[in-house]
């Protein structure tokens, strides 16, 4: 066991019980904060992966801009939806089903796929991956075209979003 | 060093609870965090192929940012969607959402 191991198994328990516990907290609140300790959870499996510019923006996108979003719109409806009464479909038993189904088929999958217990080849340039990354972003031959639907993207939700949200005026 | 299929398993365990939190949860609030967890585990399996299997090019990287920013708008939109329902209906809860229906 190494001390990356140690640490992998550690943040998946608590990662994969918060998510637990996002799904099945009566409190709305309490289900955004557990999102946000699943989030923090991802972002260390983004370290592990030695993609740190990830963790970042992890932490800065997810947490600080759409977990408070969550728990803005939580704190807004939160009359309708007291934390009496069941939270869940009363066949919940279907959508458990249906998921372990699904698990059951990725693992199977998984298992037959002889790729499946590689360890990864060393970083062949450990310091350089971001710029590498910004330039690829932006350079004709390989992603602007994504990148920027990606912006347009973002501009047509935020004006969709005002417009939906927006108090209209009778 | 950790192998590859730890981090596959565990985002195949993490997209089941937040498939499991979709299709079960009435609030259309927790609809969104379980296709947050979606996104999430998705987001993980992107970054544990580009590190495992091509760990030289950056297509990858690439395509985990554009996840990002679809994941951003998607909670934008949708939570403007729930709260306009919301001043409409005084309601929330997603069985209830069916003006489209005839």
């Amino acid at each position: 066991m190494t001390p990356e191991k140690i640490i992998f198994i550690v943040v998946a328990l608590v990662t994969l019980g918060a998510a637990l516990s996002v799904v099945i907290s009566r409190n709305l609140i309490h289900s955004a904060l557990w999102l946000i300790l699943a989030l923090f959870g991802i972002a260390i499996f983004y370290v592990l992966l030695d993609a740190g510019f990830f963790a970042v923006i992890q932490v800065i996108i997810y947490i600080g801009a759409i977990a408070i979003l969550f728990i803005f719109a939580a704190m807004l409806t939160r009359r309708v939806m007291q934390d009496t009464g069941p939270q869940s479909n009363p066949n919940w038993w279907l959508g458990a089903l249906i998921a372990l189904l699904l698990f059951a088929g990725i693992a199977l999958i998984l298992v037959n796929w002889q790729g499946f217990t590689t360890s990864a080849p060393e970083l062949a340039n450990p310091s350089g991956r971001i710029s590498q990354l910004g330039l690829a972003l932006v350079s004709a031959d390989q992603y602007v075209l994504p990148f920027e639907l990606a912006s347009l993207l973002l501009v047509a939700a935020m004006i969709g979003a005002i417009f939906v949200a927006g108090e209209k005026k009778p | 060093m950790i192998p590859l299929s730890w981090y596959l398993t565990f985002a195949a365990f993490l997209f089941c609870i937040g498939l499991y939190g979709v299709l079960v949860r009435k609030n259309a609030i927790a609809i969104l965090m379980g296709i947050e967890l979606m996104l999430n585990s998705i987001n993980i399996n992107l970054i544990a192929f580009w590190r495992y299997r091509s760990s030289d090019g950056i297509a990858g990287q690439a395509f985990a940012i554009i996840v990002f920013a679809v994941a951003a708008a998607e909670v934008a939109v949708g939570l403007a969607l729930i709260i306009s329902i919301y001043r409409r209906r005084s309601s929330i809860v997603a069985d209830d959402m069916n003006m489209l229906k005839w």
